[in-house]
């Protein structure tokens, strides 16, 4: 309860600079409030879009939570999510003649076992050499992205696309299309499912405990003789693989081939959805849908108001600042204290 | 330039460490003083942006690109008082508030910016000091922006005034005692949010040169992560001003390769090249960790030294 009404608020306290900010424009708040909601929920059709763009956040949102769990602060989802949707391009190719469920079973894999490589990297060098995890996965994330652009100007170039360099597409039989009667890709069920999965390997098993120890308190976690390595490899490697499906749900759901399209912000944005959920993997879920909401709604802003793409940006950012302010809230509000 | 082959690239790395190091060396400088205070301060990155577009935006208002610099120090002080002030309160994690406003950084820059990507600004001028040379490659490697200046005679300066001046050992003091400091009837609060404005001040500067003097336009694409890499370039540089000043240069001279390269027509692999400044400061923050003990210079108050 106490985290729904401090989220609550901080969504709130966002939503009342970001209207300040769109007074400034000489616009009405509460005009930009409806059309923001209706962008979002209003109809089926923008219902739909939010939960297209909430599906990667899902799966974004693990790769900063599952860490945090351990006590890491990992934010290296974008670059995980590159990572992930080229290596599924590259699989796409090796596998070309492959059947169609197998097939994509097999490129989603790739993409997840990739995205997993690259943040478990960063957690061995947090292990074994104590780099700052955050650092590093911070600049692993530009690696991936220069990677991806040496990749996809020359050796995997299709010059058959000409609007922006493109790799090579996957074949038309390892696409998915949408989950029927809806236009929402098989995507979204992958992402509600690794919530729930994770949710309950943290919940349920003595793996997750071990973790929620050594989060908790690393000499706790020694004293215990706990596998404090193998854990914090896991926890990276577990969240980079959700932000790797996510690169690879990118490509063999919407893409086909790998562009700089693959790294518009689903990893960044993933990082706040993971603090707005407080790193709980259940939580996950409904707050990615309230980020897409805002992710959905603007393009409508754009074109009802002139607003730059980049407003639902400012919004993020000042819902992100809200949040971590209203940290300093829990357990001093008077109204959830325990008798 | 290609008459000179070989020596030309090395030329053009040199010219480009100079010309590029600016933004990495404000930005190292502002956050060593922050991290000295015992704050980390990630957001740094959105500050350079931030101050990259106003900067740019006053500039093409007002018409000078000096005025237009000191707005961008001043934006870059204000998002550092907002990050001091989110920090102040208790029970909130100073990396995660970096990330929020490295976010909330490059978002308000491009939604703030978008009027000023078509118009054109005056830009900084600069000192030629290559007037003697009749190469022209070493003429272009030898312009110097004031801003580049500033930077070389700050870098001491800060320096010097960490180490023997009043203030300095107050913001010491701070970084690896702040009980310490309380007991001397300092405020631990006040102190590290002063540092950190002074840190976005420099940060803000330092964006100012990317849209002011080079590149010298504004778009979205204007910083790729130096804010960035300058922040774990001071770990490199063991929170040194001085170290930074060199560090910076080495910075530079990695993110010019590629376009040095290009230019005597190794057009292949410019992408990979790209990646040469993030890989070189991943490998420089590899080789300078260690988990057998502390980092030396590293304040004991900072949270990502622990």
């Amino acid at each position: 309860m106490e985290t729904a009404a401090i989220s609550a608020a901080a969504l709130l306290a966002a939503l009342v600079v970001f209207g300040g900010f769109a007074a400034l424009r000489g616009l009405d708040p509460l005009e930009v409030y409806r059309v923001l909601y209706l962008g979002a929920f209003g109809t089926w059709f923008s219902v739909q879009e939010t939960l297209t763009q909430a599906a990667p956040l899902m799966l974004t949102a693990l790769c900063t939570a599952l860490p945090a769990r351990a006590g890491l602060l990992v934010i290296g989802g974008e670059g995980a999510l590159v990572v992930g949707g080229v290596a599924t391009v590259l699989a796409g190719v090796a596998l070309a003649g492959a059947p169609a469920v197998l097939g994509v079973v097999l490129l989603c894999l790739a993409g997840a076992m990739a995205g997993g490589l690259w943040i478990a990297a960063a957690g061995a060098l947090r292990h074994y050499r104590g780099v700052n995890e955050t650092i590093s996965t911070l600049l692993l994330n530009y690696v991936a992205i220069a990677l991806m652009n040496h990749l996809v100007t020359g050796p995997i170039r299709d010059f058959a696309q000409v609007l922006k360099p493109a790799s090579w597409s996957v074949g038309e039989q390892l696409r998915v299309g949408e989950i029927p009667g809806t236009s929402v890709h098989w995507g979204l069920a992958l992402g509600v499912g690794a919530c729930v999965l994770t949710w309950a390997l943290m919940r349920c098993t003595t793996f997750g405990f071990s973790v929620d120890i050594l989060g908790g308190n690393v000499r706790a976690a020694q004293m215990a003789g706990l596998p404090i390595g193998a854990m914090v490899l896991a926890t990276c490697f577990l969240g980079g693989a959700a932000a790797g499906l996510a690169g690879a749900v990118e490509i063999v759901a919407v893409h086909g081939f790998a562009s700089s399209s693959l790294a518009v912000g689903y990893g960044y944005a993933g990082i706040l959805v993971a603090f707005l959920a407080r790193q709980n993997p259940l939580a996950v879920v409904p707050v990615a849908i309230v980020l897409g909401g805002i992710s959905a709604s603007g393009g409508l802003l754009q074109r009802r108001f002139g607003l730059p793409d980049a407003a639902t940006l400012v919004l993020q950012g000042l819902l992100f600042v809200a949040v971590l302010a209203g940290n300093t809230l829990y357990g001093r509000l008077r109204a959830f204290r325990k008798a | 330039m290609s008459e000179l082959g070989w020596w030309g690239v090395l030329i053009a790395v040199a010219g480009g460490a100079i010309r590029v190091s600016t933004p990495y060396l404000f930005v190292s400088l502002g956050e060593t003083l922050t991290e000295k205070s015992g704050r980390v301060n990630l957001g740094l990155e959105g500050t350079l942006v931030m101050g990259a577009m106003s900067g740019y935006a006053v500039a093409y208002l007002t018409g000078s690109p000096w005025l237009g610099a000191l707005v961008a120090g001043l934006a870059g002080a204000l998002f550092g008082l907002l990050h001091a002030a989110v920090c102040n309160l208790p029970r909130v994690n100073d990396v995660a508030v970096g990330i929020a406003l490295f976010l909330l950084g490059t978002g308000l820059a491009f939604y703030l910016g978008k009027p000023f990507i078509e118009p054109v600004a005056p830009r900084l001028p600069h000192l030629a000091l290559g007037a003697w040379s009749g190469s022209p490659a070493v003429r272009a490697a030898l312009e110097i922006s004031p801003l580049f200046l500033v930077g070389l005679v700050l870098a001491p300066l800060l320096a010097w005034g960490l180490r023997h001046t009043r203030w300095g050992l107050v913001v010491r003091t701070v970084g690896d005692n702040a009980d310490a400091a309380r007991a001397l009837g300092y405020s631990v609060e006040r102190v590290r949010a002063l540092a950190t404005m002074a840190g976005g001040f420099l940060a803000g500067v330092g964006g100012s040169f990317l849209s002011l003097y080079y590149p010298g336009t504004w778009n979205e694409a204007l910083s790729s992560g130096q804010g960035l890499m300058a922040i774990a370039l001071v770990i490199f540089a063991r929170w040194n001003p001085l170290a930074c000043f060199w560090v910076s240069l080495l910075f530079g001279g990695a993110t010019a390769l590629g376009p040095a390269l290009q230019s005597v027509g190794i057009t292949t692999n410019y992408y990979l090249y790209n990646a040469a400044p993030y890989v070189l400061t991943l490998v420089l923050l590899v080789a300078s960790s260690s988990t057998k003990h502390r980092l030396v210079g590293a304040p004991s108050e900072l949270t990502i030294s622990r």
